[in-house]
């Protein structure tokens, strides 16, 4: 038997699991107490459940069946920017969903690049509103995901494989069936499952580019009766709904392998000793130049159209930004708390991870509908927005931290447990002296991503904010609203710098060694 | 005198259980080599002396106190490890002065101790360097430092220098040698080399198969050898 290595105090990790308990289950409960009594759903509530998984599906199929060309192209080929083309893949993470919007409509919309060059062989613009605009935001956003994925999943081939199939003249299809297909079979449905569970909570893609009876979908449907009809037992109906449809789509995510995203592993070239015929040379460059142009247009669009307009802006947008770096800040600040608190005291109580875990099946929509309904009855909930907004938001980010942080935590155990408890470096002084450093690039890493996914909330802060209180992402939504789009694009630049750079700052932090 | 009172652990593995029994007493002072096959259980002895694993039965003695059940940092014991002997992100005068406050709240009489075991070990100059810009024969002299800052009657070596080459073994072997006579400690050092032994062992135990030999000298071992010891050796 082993003596406990770790003497962490366990109060740290249940207060933090139960503030994460409160937020999911809590406020489930809330809706849930709410929802009863009510009519029962229209058939209109069906058609966004119905919306809800066709479009998630789709999103998913498309991204996957695009990114297995991109991919391999990326893994076989050598050309000048593929390692930043590939730090770029991982961007729209961090990237605000409502810039990412606007670069699309500055591309896709009724007067962007698409309709003006359609316009020069006389044809009719086509509409990035409804269906097709979802799914094209969707494929836009997770692409790039799942064309890391399988990168990661070509990288994992080993490289003596490629050389056995030159050596046995493998023509380019059997290469595939015997090597690729068996990686794939391994990776796509994992990749599809991940994709379909992100796109099932989408809001603010449907808020802009949906709408009306045919794309609305349920997290959508929770806010409109929220916010329209005041219809506080159907917004939580809605919401039970829309949480059956995530611990479905999240039980599938446990049945498949998903696979992980880790920084770094991917960056390296299969060295492979095919692919080198002409026809499939053309065929990696048309994927590689195809998924750039889709990829990167959008985002110099914002650069170029909110260039121009950044140094205009009204005092009301720098406002907002204030408000957006306090919460993200903040928000950030609370996810780094809770995560190490439940990181370390699952050291001894291993489901208080599973608990900070639980999350990735949550819908903030749901838990701010939740905490509404619970704060309406005590005071006025839009006095505390704001920091409702930050704290749903470290909760959503728990699941990506956690995975980040433990295994850091697990090597840091194993390399230097023994070490500690043999000097009496125990408690606190192990947590500063020994944890902190180990965990700190990892840290900084994944509290970034939590600052930037906070900075770039459109979701929550919809429910909560006051006509005077918004955020930078509520306020771009509210000029494009009213056909600001000059101003919208030049505030959307303000938002992806603020975030990018709010990103850059934890993540340099993580990296410095002192 | 170090005891190890009939002291018996069965450790669970998948296939079969393996046990380790030991019955031994090591002198004050010695310095003990312990050797055997891969799997013996040398490692799993170390563990148990420094309070990383623990006895079913039996108890361990030092100096006629009772350590069955006392928590690693509570023994009277230095280690040093096959690897991670150092904080990657700690410099070498941190991590020696570890050994004197593990909350590395030093007064300057202590980091004067620091400095003095750093140059005791050859490294003056070296405090502020991180292990990352030391070689592998300076971070085996950083830790060495810290044991003799430690000031620990006991001084348990499991393999510290097997990744290094053998001029540089025989070196660093020398040098533990001389820490411990400064410290006047006991020593046990398990290895796998028998030029290891016979450079720093005034006796030798023999692990085979779990089972324990109490500590002899190295040449009544080699005149008589167990049936193990030949087969390990191959001559």
């Amino acid at each position: 038997m082993a003596f406990r290595i770790l003497a962490i105090r366990l109060w740290p990790g249940l207060l933090a699991a139960a503030i994460v308990a409160v937020l999911s289950l809590g406020t489930l409960g809330a809706v849930a107490l709410r929802a009863e009594g009510m009519s029962g759903l229209s058939r209109f509530d069906w058609m966004a459940v119905r919306f809800t998984v066709v479009q998630a599906a789709l999103s998913a199929l498309l991204s996957v069946l695009f990114a297995i060309p991109a991919a391999r192209a990326l893994a076989r080929r050598e050309f000048f920017g593929r390692g930043l083309l590939i730090t770029l893949l991982g961007a729209p993470f961090i990237l605000p969903t409502i810039v990412a919007i606007l670069g699309l409509t500055a591309v896709f919309g009724k007067s962007g690049l698409l309709a003006v060059a359609l316009g020069w062989v006389g044809l009719e613009p086509i509409s990035i509103y409804g269906f097709h605009g979802v799914i094209l935001a969707h494929v836009f956003f997770n692409l790039p995901l799942a064309t890391r994925l399988l990168l990661q999943g070509w990288s994992a081939i080993p490289a003596e494989r490629f050389r056995l199939a030159s050596a046995l003249e493998f023509s380019p299809s059997a290469t595939f069936r015997h090597i690729e297909l068996p990686m794939l079979k391994e990776i796509v449905p994992g990749a599809l499952t991940v994709i379909f569970l992100i796109c099932t909570t989408s809001f603010a893609v449907a808020l802009t580019f949906g709408g009306g009876p045919k794309a609305t979908t349920v997290e959508l449907a929770i806010y409109e009766a929220f916010r329209y009809d005041f219809d506080l037992g159907k917004a939580s109906l809605l919401a039970l709904v829309q949480v059956a449809i995530c611990v479905i789509a999240a039980a599938g995510s446990l049945f498949f392998r998903v696979p992980q995203v880790g920084h770094g592993g991917i960056g390296r070239r299969v060295l492979r000793f095919d692919g080198h015929h002409a026809q499939s040379r053309v065929l990696d460059g048309f994927w590689i130049v195809v998924v750039s142009l889709f990829l990167l247009t959008p985002l110099l669009m914002i650069f170029i159209r909110g260039g121009a307009g950044i140094f205009s802006l009204p005092v009301s947008v720098w406002e907002a930004a204030l408000r957006s770096v306090v919460t993200a800040v903040g928000s950030a600040a609370l996810a780094i708390c809770l995560a190490l608190s439940l990181v370390l005291s699952a050291q001894r109580w291993k489901v208080l991870e599973v608990i900070g875990l639980s999350s990735i099946a949550a819908s903030p929509l749901v838990m701010g509908t939740g905490l509404y309904i619970v704060m309406f009855a005590v005071t006025d909930p839009a006095d505390w927005a704001l920091l409702v907004t930050a704290l749903v938001n470290a909760v959503m980010s728990l699941p990506f931290m956690l995975r980040a942080l433990s295994p850091a935590l697990a090597a840091a155990e194993r390399d230097y447990g023994r070490l500690s408890a043999s000097l009496g470096l125990t408690g606190w002084a192990y947590v500063r002296l020994v944890l902190l450093p180990r965990l700190r690039l990892p840290l900084g890493f994944s509290g970034g991503l939590a600052a930037a996914l906070s900075m770039g909330d459109l979701g929550v802060i919809t429910l909560f904010a006051r006509p005077d209180g918004a955020t930078l992402p509520l306020q771009i939504y509210r000029l494009m609203g009213s056909y600001r789009m000059e101003q919208a694009m030049g505030a959307a630049l303000l938002l992806l710098m603020l975030s990018l750079g709010l990103f850059y700052i934890f993540d340099a932090w993580g990296r410095r060694r002192a | 005198m170090l005891e190890l009172r009939n002291i018996r652990l069965t450790q669970k593995e998948a296939g079969a259980d393996f046990t380790l029994s030991v019955s031994a007493a090591v002198p004050n002072g010695s310095r003990i080599a312990v050797i055997g096959p891969s799997g013996a259980g040398k490692s799993t002895l170390m563990s148990l002396i420094g309070g990383f694993a623990r006895s079913d039965e039996g108890q361990l003695i030092w100096r006629g106190e009772d350590l069955t059940n006392s928590t690693p940092a509570k023994r009277p014991i230095a280690h040093l490890f096959q690897d991670h002997n150092l904080f990657a992100h700690m410099t070498a005068a941190q991590n020696v002065g570890l050994g004197i406050r593990p909350n590395l709240r030093l007064s300057s009489e202590e980091t004067a101790r620091v400095c003095e075991a750093l140059a005791a070990v050859g490294l003056k100059g070296f405090e502020r360097r991180k292990p990352a810009e030391l070689s592998g024969g300076q971070q085996s002299r950083v830790a060495l430092a810290r044991v003799l800052v430690q000031e620990k009657p006991l001084v348990l070596l499991d393999e510290p220098f097997s990744a290094l080459g053998p001029a540089m073994r025989r070196e660093m072997i020398a040098l533990a040698k001389d820490v411990g006579t400064r410290l006047g400690a006991t020593m046990l050092m398990v290895t796998h080399d028998i030029a290891d032994v016979e450079a720093f062992a005034d006796q030798v135990i023999w692990i085979e198969d779990g089972r324990c030999d109490p500590p002899r000298d190295w040449s009544e071992i080699k005149a008589n050898p167990p049936s193990g010891l030949s087969a390990y050796i191959g001559t």
